[in-house]
């Protein structure tokens, strides 16, 4: 058994420390919201929270997140910066397909927590990291510097 | 516009009875012959009146006045989910903060209007449903008035709706109380369309219906579907395509906690798991010996050596006129090029995925697709139960660009082998590395052309053959898509090309390479590859003439208004022609694709050989533009799509495997290396297009001529990667 603070609460959970944070929560919790879009750090859609730091769930194992706190994308709007985004995302229309938003709006979030006013080079740095194949890159931009002004 | 449209009783039928203090609406129109897939059903209508399954209908009232839309085509990205219920929300005067959304089941009335499958492609599903669901929303209206009439005892003439309401003098009564006297009267036998003046909701930029719940994490995807003893299941698949299991050893699988049963099925060995991960590491402990079959050479630059072998020999004549042989040794100068473009897989963001349950006499089925009824059939027949015993779920797609309309029902079919196998409910999951891996690619291609230009520089004989596999070849697509040979999808957009048309003498032909790797159509399909080759040639013949490559253009294109609209309108809003800051050249190519027509300027600066796109404006004649910001959303999301691939995407082989794997060598586009886009809509009234795809086919090439502006390097093989370093 191994306790993971998921959201606030904590949770005994029946699975192997190599396990994948990932499939620990889509699997095993079934908070789905976190998405498995590569399963090697190279993608993003599983960005969660973990003590803050924007983390790849796919290759983090849940040993490692012991005694942390790990957030993600079904309580972002209880973090006043991850409810700004929200709001920047709806406001611009961001999403299309959807899948990889969690991960992009996890990873905004933890941008605009360390720096609330980012550049653009900033944000391709920050960014970078989360694949959207639709290509919503413009409107997530937009929508990054859109939420850093609301929070000034 | 202002059409009436008389619906007979057969093809309009109510069944208010299917939803409890509700009104459901379901008709069909027949379907347009013109494209029918031979099977498909071949008059929704049918001679009787059909027994329409539930829920055959495209919207539902409740009591509580929600109205629920049933979409017939899949949402993947392409904002239909907020389109289609506009045009019913248009025609009922509804509330639209009342509208509910659902995808629809697999039923023959949502046969595509003009394909006759049930199918999201072609960038079709507006231009398709503009009148289905504008009278499903008209007809709606009519019956709620009448209902209203009769509950206040006034004349349904003096009634008129308003937000979801019909209003007489000043009473107001909500849809919502109507539905059940709506539901008990005659059907209306013909149906007025607004007039486009009366418009309010048709050309307005509507947020997206699906926003909320993709924002906030609750989207429901193939891949989160969960239900009390659901397993999950991963599939070892043979490394080369075509290969078979010879034997395998589970021993080492079986250790795994969480791994419940191991089982062979037609395209594998699956393991069987209480979730991902034990499946997974259940997989990567499982050995499997291969009869790699007859592929396990194959090599794609090999192939590539072949193609070029065969390209210098005429193909099957896809188009013709005059006497291009004649008249090119004839002209002042000739032009010789040779293009080449790489296999490229989808890869959309959701991994390929699909959950199966099958009872006795049933299956129920939960995936994003783009071809339910072709999924139900293969189901059915692996099965052996009836079509309408499959019951199939479509859920968001996590992305699509073709992958997920598959003819061969690829993943589906696996899925219900692997559920037929194991004995219990199973959700088959694809890795990223199974998706690179899996198949059913962008062809490869290879073009050959030899055009003979005039002494003012216009072209006077063009030579072109086409070398590649065919996506219809063996197919139900095969019968009406593949003519003498000619496979249409190979050659769309050269052999129709408007610049041909303008030249005397032409010759296109083709050569279908029939490989093993399992081919498909890929985000814009054909025009994937013809756009990049066309308008790299044209650029190439304004260069040779010494012509400004927008002027060439324009009296190339004297004769197609809707080209040069888009033409025109993209190198106004760039600015065509003024000085850019140092270093950074422009690029334009315009390109008309399922029934739109799309130019694109692309402001690009090379240095050290890294390319830089700066810039995409972007200008489209789709007709009417029913939501002109999705339309938008679709401009960047294809310039995206269009720039990855075209700056680094490819897939190759070498010893019959494919050599990438993930995302960290099959390369795609990322934040970094997104331009700046504008779009620009041309105002048209002319014939809808589509807009999932047009805008994809003009980005390599508007990229690639903004590069040889910048260098005199001209690019005739993508991706673009580090050929200019």
């Amino acid at each position: 058994m191994i306790t993971l603070n998921v959201n606030g609460k904590e949770q005994q959970l029946d699975v192997s420390d190599d396990m994948p944070i990932l499939w620990a929560l889509r699997d095993v919790m079934h908070l789905t919201g976190t998405k498995f879009g590569c399963g090697m750090a190279q993608c993003g859609a599983c960005t969660v929270h973990v003590d803050g730091q924007p983390t790849r769930a796919c290759i983090t194992p849940v040993s490692a997140a012991v005694g942390k706190k790990i957030v993600t994308i079904e309580d972002v709007q209880n973090d006043k910066v991850g409810q700004a985004v929200q709001a920047a995302w709806s406001e611009i229309d961001v999403v299309q397909c959807g899948y990889c938003q969690s991960g992009q709006i996890m990873a905004a979030t933890a941008l605009l927590t360390t720096n609330q006013t980012p550049t653009d080079a900033d944000i391709d740095a920050a960014m970078s990291g989360n694949i959207c194949r639709c290509g919503t890159y413009p409107r997530i931009r937009a929508a990054i510097h859109a939420a850093a002004t609301k929070l000034a | 516009m202002n059409s009436p449209l008389n619906i007979s009783r057969r093809t309009f039928l109510k069944a208010s009875a299917l939803v409890v203090g509700g009104l459901v609406i379901a008709f069909s129109i027949p379907t347009a012959k013109r494209f029918l897939m031979p099977g498909a059903a071949q008059d929704n209508a049918g001679a009787a009146a059909p027994k329409f399954p539930e829920p055959n209908a495209f919207l539902r009232i409740g009591t509580d006045n929600t109205i629920t839309v049933m979409l017939a085509h899949s949402e993947m990205g392409q904002s239909i989910w907020t389109t289609l219920p506009m045009l019913i929300a248009e025609e009922l005067d509804a509330d639209w903060s009342k509208i509910k959304v659902e995808h629809a089941a697999a039923a023959p009335a949502y046969i595509h209007t003009a394909y006759g499958i049930q199918i999201t492609g072609g960038s079709s599903t507006t231009w398709s449903e503009f009148d289905r669901y504008r009278q499903a929303g008209a007809l709606t209206r009519l019956l709620l008035i009448g209902a209203a009439a009769e509950k206040l005892g006034v004349a349904a003439e003096s009634l008129k709706t308003e937000n979801g309401f019909v209003i007489s003098g000043d009473t107001k009564v909500s849809y919502g109380e109507l539905t059940e006297i709506a539901a008990k009267l005659e059907t209306p036998k013909a149906v007025v369309l607004k007039d486009p003046k009366d418009w309010k909701v048709i050309g307005k930029a509507t947020k997206r219906l699906d926003g909320p719940e993709k924002i906030n994490g609750t989207a429901v995807f193939g891949q989160d579907i969960h239900f009390d003893g659901l397993m999950t299941a991963m599939v070892a698949r043979s490394p080369v395509f075509g290969g078979t299991v010879k034997s395998f050893d589970a021993s080492a699988t079986k250790q795994i906690k969480g791994v419940r049963n191991v089982v062979q099925v037609p395209t594998g060995v699956a393991v069987i798991a209480d979730h991902y991960w034990a499946a997974k590491q259940g997989r990567d402990a499982l050995k499997v010996e291969w009869d790699l079959g007859p592929n396990a050479n194959l090599d794609s630059a090999v192939m590539l050596t072949e193609y070029r072998a065969l390209a210098t020999k005429p193909g099957l004549v896809a188009a013709q006129l005059g006497d291009s042989k004649t008249e090119l040794p004839k002209a002042a100068k000739s032009i010789e090029a040779e293009y080449a473009l790489p296999y490229l897989a989808h890869s959309p963001m959701e991994p390929l995925n699909c959950s199966v349950r099958i009872d006795k006499d049933a299956c129920e089925i939960w995936t994003g697709t783009q071809m339910q009824g072709t999924d139900q059939q293969a189901a059915a027949k692996i099965l052996g139960l009836k079509p309408e015993q499959v019951k199939i779920h479509t859920l968001f797609l996590g992305g699509g660009f073709g992958r997920r309309a598959n003819p061969a029902a690829d993943f589906v079919s696996e899925a219900v082998q692997v559920a037929k196998a194991a004995g219990v409910p199973v959700k088959t999951v694809w890795s990223r590395e199974d998706d690179v891996h899996g198949g059913y690619y962008r062809p490869m291609y290879l073009h050959q052309a030899k055009v003979g230009v005039s002494a003012d520089g216009s072209p006077v004989a063009w030579e072109h053959v086409t070398v590649g596999q065919s996506i219809m070849l063996g197919t139900p697509f095969e019968a009406f898509m593949i003519k003498n040979g000619v496979d249409a999808t190979s050659v769309e957009g050269i052999a129709d090309s408007p610049y041909l048309k303008s030249i005397p003498n032409y010759h296109v032909s083709l050569h279908t390479v029939k490989a093993s790797i399992p081919v498909l159509w890929w985000r814009s399909v054909g025009h994937s590859h013809s756009a990049f080759v066309m308008e790299s040639l044209i650029d190439e013949l304004a260069h040779a003439a010494n012509k400004d490559p927008l002027d060439y253009r324009r009296e190339l294109l004297k004769g197609h208004p809707r080209h040069l609209a888009a033409l025109n309108l993209a190198a106004e809003k760039a600015e065509w022609g003024k000085p850019l800051p140092k270093g950074v050249y422009r690029g334009i190519a315009v390109h008309e694709s399922f029934g739109s027509f799309v130019a694109q300027v692309a402001e690009v600066s090379v240095n050290q050989g890294e390319v830089k796109v700066h810039r995409m404006v972007c200008a489209i004649d789709c007709g009417l533009a029913v939501n002109p910001d999705s339309l938008k959303a679709q401009m960047e999301s294809s310039i995206s799509f269009g720039l990855g691939a075209a700056m680094q995407s490819e897939i190759t082989f070498k010893e019959g495997k494919v050599q990438q794997s993930n995302f960290h060598d099959y390369l795609v586009l990322r934040m970094k290396d997104m331009p700046k886009v504008d779009v620009h809509i041309v105002p048209s009234t002319e014939k809808m297009g589509g807009v999932g795809e047009p805008g994809l086919p003009p980005v390599a090439p508007a990229v690639t001529n903004a590069i040889f502006a910048a260098t005199g390097k001209r690019i005739r093989q993508l991706p673009i990667g580090n050929q200019l370093a």
